[in-house]
């Protein structure tokens, strides 16, 4: 039980293995309901993998992950509303318009430190979600029905579940990888470094600020594709898309999974979503479990799932063969 | 002017209340070190008692006190029960505690009271308007509000500055061991001080009941505002907490009233009025980011923190 087959390789091979094959499984069996969940699933969990690379590896405590949800869902949105489908536009302005706003909100919010900045990141994603609540002719409160999914050229059609579910994978894992690479670059290493002991990295010569707000908006950014992917994936975008309580969802996913790993934001999100899945068919009233468990796991088990797993991995091999463990 | 002076006097209605959830949400940080989300919550569960305890007494002003004494017994079971086990611990931690509080408290309080919203209705002798200057008349119920807002804010004055309890909180504020070193308990000081923040928030959502309706989420608005205050005031600081209430009660009042007519003279008009609302709403986050960008630590940092 050493090398690649620990427990939390196997589980995250196999949550993989299961993410490639679930449209075989909704086609052979007809359950069209858990393609439709899952592609939801892998699109917020983009996010989460997104906000993870601040939270996780830049130690910024950013509550308002959501706002870049709202603002990649918004821009396909309007310009869908104004008659403009093709995706070769809509989606580079979803992500240029995030980038642009996670630099503004990155670079005053980046000024500050701890508990500032997470009520800073939190007030600017309220503010983002006011604007558009304010913007009549894009539906104001209602929100925006999007009738035409953004426009690639043949054979990609997003219309067709199947094909969106595996570019949004494909996106998801392509997203991973990136996050991967960079955090092991020398960048990666020295955001990482600042999260760790920023006076330091400032001593020996690195701009922290400027490292920082770079990750920051690559964050966003990623944020902004998810959020194009969702309002395609709903055929809808609403202010409730920004709102503060799916920033606060994000970050319990990146928890829930493992804070700075790799896979650790896609398990939370999958972890998070199915279990909301299951306990409201239990009762109307689910969030009254939800609400308490999540006070557990923050007082009990630290790591998030990603932790009990190497935990769990550990233990077994401590008792195979007592030299791996240590 | 009539209209401009009514307006201002409602932004300072609005500030105060904003003080009331401010100075919970800076006592409890600057004291405990502590970041809750759930204040929002208490705001709306005081809110709810009052609403409730008012039907079944019969009387507006025996609901509230019920109200209030029961939001501070629910502040300090929470923190008996919940917030005790996350002091020094990560801000995150914090963050998501109370998230995961807030989730509860909402779908209790939909449990408890059903989805359907309550309200509050005013005693006769609050729901006239009265005449402050000649011919001038104001809402004696936000009248009442300014008052007892600004008598709350004296007697948290005096309270912390001027008796032995306030000495021993703000003792607790910049060193916690010494002061338990010294033979305080403070645990149960770290008690009552969230039970007072809750109580501060219980009245606020109380006074605002009658104004607004009772509903599941109340507390999750205005807790922003509260947190955008407690930002542009500094954290730890209730002198600040009472300034930044004050500037963003009045802005926020004022450029909801006035705003779309200063935009209409700039603007053509179908423009402005399709920018107004979401500018105007705006406003405060500006005024935040630019007290960011002069003083990162906010107006009246606590300094030492």
């Amino acid at each position: 039980m050493s090398g690649a087959f620990t427990a939390r390789n196997v589980a995250t091979a196999a949550l993989i293995a299961g993410l490639v094959l679930l449209p075989v499984y909704s086609q052979v069996f007809g359950d069209r309901f858990i393609l439709t969940l899952f592609t939801r699933i892998v699109i917020l969990a983009l996010a989460a993998v997104s906000l993870n690379l601040i939270l996780g590896f830049g130690g910024m405590m950013s509550f308002g992950h959501a706002a870049y949800l709202g603002i990649g869902g918004y821009a396909v949105g309007m310009l869908a509303h104004e008659g403009i489908y093709s995706g070769f536009i809509q989606w580079p302005v979803a992500l240029l318009a995030s980038a642009l706003f996670a630099l503004v909100i990155g670079a005053l919010s980046l000024r500050t430190r701890g508990v500032y900045f997470i009520m800073i990141t939190l007030a600017f994603a309220q503010m983002a979600y006011y604007l558009v609540s304010g913007l009549a002719r894009y539906g104001g409160d209602d929100g925006l029905t999007i009738y035409k999914r953004s426009q690639f050229i043949e054979p990609l059609n997003l219309s067709n579940k199947v094909q969106f579910y595996y570019v949004c994978l494909a996106i998801l894992f392509g997203a991973i990888y990136l996050i991967w690479r960079l955090t092991n670059s020398r960048f990666g290493m020295a955001v990482q470094g600042a999260r760790s002991n920023e006076a330091r990295m400032r001593a020996i010569g690195f701009p922290t600020y400027r490292y920082r707000l770079v990750c920051f908006v690559i964050a966003g950014t990623l944020g902004g594709l998810a959020g194009a992917l969702l309002a395609n994936h709903a055929d809808f975008i609403s202010p409730a898309t920004m709102y503060w309580t799916r920033s606060g969802d994000l970050i319990i996913m990146v928890v829930l999974g493992g804070m700075a790993t790799p896979f650790g934001p896609l398990i939370g999100a999958v972890a998070l979503l199915v279990l909301e899945e299951v306990l409201s068919g239990i009762t109307e009233y689910w969030q009254i479990i939800l609400g308490p468990l999540l006070l557990l796991v923050v007082l009990f088990a630290r790591g998030g799932i990603d932790g009990l797993l190497s935990l769990l991995g550990a233990k077994v091999a401590t008792k195979v063969n007592p030299k791996v463990g240590s | 002017m009539t209209l401009f002076f009514e307006q201002c006097l409602n932004g300072l209605q609005f500030g105060l209340l904003l003080f009331l959830l401010a100075a919970g949400l800076t006592l409890v940080f600057g004291i405990m070190d502590l970041v809750n989300l759930a204040h929002g919550s208490l705001y709306m569960v005081g809110a709810y008692f009052a609403a409730t305890f008012a039907a079944w007494t019969g009387s507006f002003v025996f609901g509230a006190v019920l109200a209030l004494c029961a939001t501070l017994v629910v502040g300090m079971a929470v923190e008996v029960i919940v917030m005790r086990r996350l002091y020094g611990r990560d801000h995150l931690d914090h963050v998501l505690g109370t998230f995961g509080l807030i989730l509860f408290f909402d779908e209790a309080v939909r449990l408890i009271w059903g989805p359907a919203g309550l309200s509050l209705p005013l005693p006769s002798w609050l729901a006239g308007s009265v005449q402050i200057l000649p011919g001038f008349q104001y809402s004696s119920y936000r009248l009442a509000i300014i008052v007892v807002t600004l008598s709350v804010a004296a007697f948290l004055y005096v309270l912390v500055m001027r008796t032995r309890i306030g000495m021993l909180i703000r003792a607790g504020a910049s060193n916690r061991e010494m002061v338990g070193a010294l033979g305080v308990n403070i645990k149960l000081l770290y008690t009552l001080v969230f039970g007072l923040g809750a109580a501060l928030a219980g009245l606020a959502g109380l006074m605002q009941a009658p104004i607004l309706t009772v509903q599941i989420g109340m507390g999750e608005n205005i807790l922003i505002l509260a947190f955008v205050v407690t930002v542009i005031g500094g954290i730890g600081s209730i002198r600040g907490a009472l300034v930044a209430a004050l500037l963003v009660g009045i802005l926020d009042t004022l450029g909801r009233a006035f705003f779309p007519d200063i935009l209409r003279t700039m603007l053509s008009p179908t423009a402005a009025s399709a920018l107004a609302p979401a500018l105007s709403s705006m406003l405060i986050y500006l005024l935040m980011a630019i007290v960011l960008v002069i003083k990162p630590e906010g107006l009246f940092s606590a300094g030492n923190k």
